[in-house]
């Protein structure tokens, strides 16, 4: 049956500095209700389960249909996107927490601004001569290009690098999301052509052989992204780089 | 030249485009957004982008396809810009395709191509039913690499908050950092607004969360001119949410998709019950041609005409079947699997096996701000020419759904993500020449103007850090949605109209009486809010006053007393200017001269 109330808490900080505490809500239970509906929610009342008023909580949101990557926390312990986890499929109360790998900025927001560069490190980019026209793409078979689109799905969430145990503040690990683009571009016709620059940038120290396999990222990809198949594709490649410039092949 | 520095605001598909372009011409940009630009609402795009490639061998060219956007758009577009935009829509394809877009391919590894809204060739290319992530991944990433050279300056969680002017010139803009909150003035030549679209006017809608049109009322509200606002577009295929309505892409119908109600009224069984002979396929039946692919104001007023004029809508309301379930799992999987899983992940039920529950929700606004352009002599746009995509304030330049150029009256599906990308890669060009030929560039202009514009937003905020009042801001929107969403989509009524500007403005004098609900200093969501909130007020009288004016029916603007298209009266631009009181209206005429006004049908 139906709880008629549905009970919140929340783990709030004001700033990168300073103490966090939690802060507990009970609200009107709704049918299809999510964690982004129960935070908006509380926005038209920010008041807490005792009664006492209190600002609303800061978090991170924009598409809330699972596709740009924003509103990563974590709920009930796991690193889900809020917007698509059903408030009818998890245990109560509620229990919203922000990333722990990232900086926290304030409540629920981190700083994933790690992601970011980390994808600009990898050179996870076609290398084009321009935008003016040069005539059609390279041909592509539909097998490969559909086992290519389930790395270009990656939205830069967070989620697998949270999950992670070898990623994080004090650890220098590339992580899984940025292997699962080298893996994209590395197969693309124009991407494989600075195939070696990008592996260059995942061998040695935080490179993909730093990964421990604990496979906890694919469990918990938004996307269902095949990760760890990428990370065994890079090593393989990471290997072959290796040889080939220990032998000068 | 290379002293020129453009700022571009707003990362989705025009924005970006816009920054590649401008780099590639060697000029600094800086890239202001909301949200890191990979989050952009332009994701949200799902089933394709059109280009007259004719790959299926269907005699399709860049004509017909020009043909079908104006008709499309109930002829109230600017003809050449569309002309345009149809002819390099081939080239912006191959363009993507060369940055690594993993479109669908054929058997012989070529594009594939599928059948959208209001035409009837294959003519939209697609990456499974996440194209605009996929398109807006690309361009992401191209930027990311001018980045990494030194071009771009990206400045992520800012929001634009207005121009700066000296003159009448804009020479730079005021922007606010959202975790920080310190208000600051930034200095260019040019500035390109590619801010989005305004959904959020409406409440919930199929946008993204950042989609208030604040950033385009700011400017509106500086004296930029904004044209068409009461061209709504309302998507025939949502899903309904307590948060947000999320789309059912038009692919989904597309590729074979069946629109269709019980035949008998009230009829409480199972979809999978109710035989074949019990099931009316009212779009194919009033369509023949087109079928379920009409255009989607077409496709919302036909379920609004079922549903609550006939009162046959599911369960008596605005609602209606969206049935794949005749369709091979494998090939849905295939070419629709994104949004099938959205489906299933918020309903619960999965569209492979049981007709979708699906209603009408707003999508998109085809009117924005005015900007010009400049034509050749066979009706194309002088690519070389400054004025292209510039508002009515020097220096100002507007691209992609914040803008009005390309959908006229209705947008047809798969034309936004192509008008978005070219609006961009003609926008950037357009801002360089302008940067070009200024005499004195905004680096060597003197303080005051950027001080003063600081100082009276710095002053704004300060004003709404103080509301203490009764009100909600968040519960003031919902309201503001809700009269919206009631009296302003798919049927128009000029009392209600009327009614829903004096709501307006009620709201208006209450959004005085809002608690800021938070007085802190760092990453205050509500602080910014309330200031969109108040923009967002301003817009939706635009949309409204500028519906209640227009006394006729023109693509997704519906009024029953006017049932009509009136050419000899109405076929104008809708042009609002701020004034203190309220949106001060005029017309302009609209260049029709490439294809005659014809009647539009699709029967």
């Amino acid at each position: 049956m139906a709880p008629k109330t549905i009970e919140v808490r929340i783990l709030r900080q004001d700033g990168p500095a300073g103490a966090s505490r939690w802060e507990e809500f009970s609200l009107p239970y709704q049918p299809n209700m999510n964690v982004i509906s129960c935070l908006m929610e509380i926005q038209k009342h920010p008041v807490t389960r005792d009664g006492r008023t209190t600002s609303p909580p800061a978090w991170d949101q924009n598409c809330l249909e699972n596709v740009c990557g924003s509103c990563s926390m974590l709920v009930n312990g796991r690193p889900v996107q809020a917007c698509c986890t059903l408030v009818d499929r998890l245990s109560l109360p509620l229990e919203l927490r922000p990333l722990t790998k990232f900086p926290l900025v304030r409540d629920l927001v981190v700083d994933r601004q790690r992601m970011f560069d980390l994808l600009r490190k990898v050179k996870a980019w076609v290398p084009i001569d321009g935008t003016h026209d040069l005539g059609p793409g390279p041909g592509m078979a539909e097998v490969e290009r559909a086992k290519a689109y389930e790395f270009s799905r990656c939205m830069t969430c967070g989620c697998c690098m949270e999950a992670c145990p070898q990623f994080g503040p004090g650890n220098d690990f590339v992580g899984p999301a940025p292997i699962g683009q080298v893996r994209l571009f590395n197969a693309h016709p124009t991407g494989r052509m600075n195939q070696v620059e990008r592996l260059q940038t995942v061998m040695g120290k935080g490179g993909v052989s730093d990964c421990g396999n604990a496979q906890a990222c694919v469990q918990v990809c938004p996307k269902k992204i095949p990760l760890l198949d990428a990370i065994a594709e890079v090593n393989r490649q990471v290997t072959g780089q290796w040889l080939r410039e220990l032998f000068g092949g | 030249m290379s002293e020129s520095r453009i700022i571009v605001v707003g990362g989705g598909l025009a924005g970006l485009m816009a920054t590649i372009r401008i780099a590639e011409l060697g000029v600094p940009v800086d890239l202001f957004s909301v949200v890191p630009v990979k989050r952009s609402h332009s994701v949200c795009a799902q089933g394709g982008i059109n280009a007259a490639v004719n790959i299926k061998g269907e005699g399709d060219s860049p004509d017909i396809h020009f043909l079908d956007t104006v008709k499309g758009g109930d002829f109230l577009a600017h003809q050449p810009p569309c002309k345009a935009m149809a002819y390099d829509a081939p080239a912006i394809i191959h363009m993507l395709d060369r940055m690594g877009v993993m479109f669908n391919r054929t058997a012989e590894g070529h594009l594939d191509f599928r059948r959208f809204g209001g035409t009837l060739h294959h003519r939209t290319a697609f990456a499974g039913a996440t194209t605009g992530q996929q398109l807006l991944y690309a361009l992401d990433e191209q930027v990311r690499r001018h980045e990494d050279a030194g071009r771009v300056t990206k400045y992520e969680f800012w929001e634009f908050l207005g121009t700066v002017s000296h003159g009448d010139r804009c020479v730079g803009i005021v922007a606010i950092d959202l975790h920080a909150m310190a208000v600051r003035t930034f200095r260019a030549d040019a500035v390109i607004l590619a801010v989005g679209g305004p959904g959020l006017i409406f409440g919930r809608t199929t946008n993204s969360t950042a989609n208030t049109g604040s950033a385009a009322t700011s400017v509106y509200r500086d004296g930029a001119r904004y044209a068409n606002g009461e061209f709504i577009q309302i998507h025939p295929t949502a899903i309904p949410g307590a948060d947000k309505l999320r789309l059912m892409s038009e692919s989904a119908r597309g590729e074979g998709g069946r629109v269709w109600v019980p035949r008998a009224k009230g009829d409480t069984r199972d979809a999978k019950a109710i035989p074949e002979a019990e099931r009316w396929y009212f779009l194919e039946e009033k369509y023949p041609r087109f079928g379920n692919l009409v255009p989607r104001d077409i496709a919302s007023r036909e379920i609004h005409e079922v549903c609550v004029n006939q009162g046959m809508g599911l369960g008596g309301e605005l609602m209606v079947y969206l049935d794949v379930s005749h369709i091979p799992r494998a090939m849905l999987d295939k070419k629709l699997g994104g949004i099938l899983e959205t489906y299933e992940m918020f309903v619960g039920l999965d569209p492979r096996d049981v007709p979708m529950k699906i209603f009408p929700a707003v999508h998109y606004s085809m009117g924005g701000l005015w900007v010009d352009y400049e034509r050749t002599a066979d009706g194309l746009l002088d690519l070389d020419s400054p004025r292209n995509h510039a508002t009515n304030l020097p220096g100002l330049y507007a691209a992609g759904e914040c803008e009005y150029q390309y959908h006229g009256a209705n947008r047809l599906g798969a034309n936004a993500l192509l008008s978005c990308i070219y609006a961009g890669k003609v926008s950037g060009p357009a801002a360089v020449h302008y940067a070009g030929g200024l005499t004195q560039g905004a680096a060597a202009l003197p303080d005051a103007p950027y001080a003063a514009a600081q100082r009276r937003w710095e002053e704004r905020f300060a004003e709404i850090r103080r509301f203490a009042g009764p009100e909600n801001p968040y519960r003031l929107w919902e309201e503001m949605g809700d009269v919206m969403t009631r009296h302003v989509t798919i049927v128009r009524d000029n009392r209600r109209l009327a009614e829903t500007d004096q709501k307006l403005q009620e709201l208006m004098a209450r959004w005085r009486q809002l608690n800021v609900l938070d007085t802190s200093g760092w990453t205050n969501q509500p602080l910014v809010f309330v200031n969109q909130l108040w923009n967002m007020l301003e817009l939706a009288r635009v949309v409204t006053l500028g519906a209640l004016r227009r006394d006729e029916s023109r693509g997704a603007h519906y009024k029953p007393e006017f049932p009509k298209r009136d050419d000899a009266n109405w076929l104008k631009t809708t042009i609002a200017v701020w004034s203190e009181s309220g949106p001060k209206f005029s017309y302009e005429p609209i260049d029709a001269s490439l294809i005659a006004p014809i009647a539009r049908k699709y029967d």
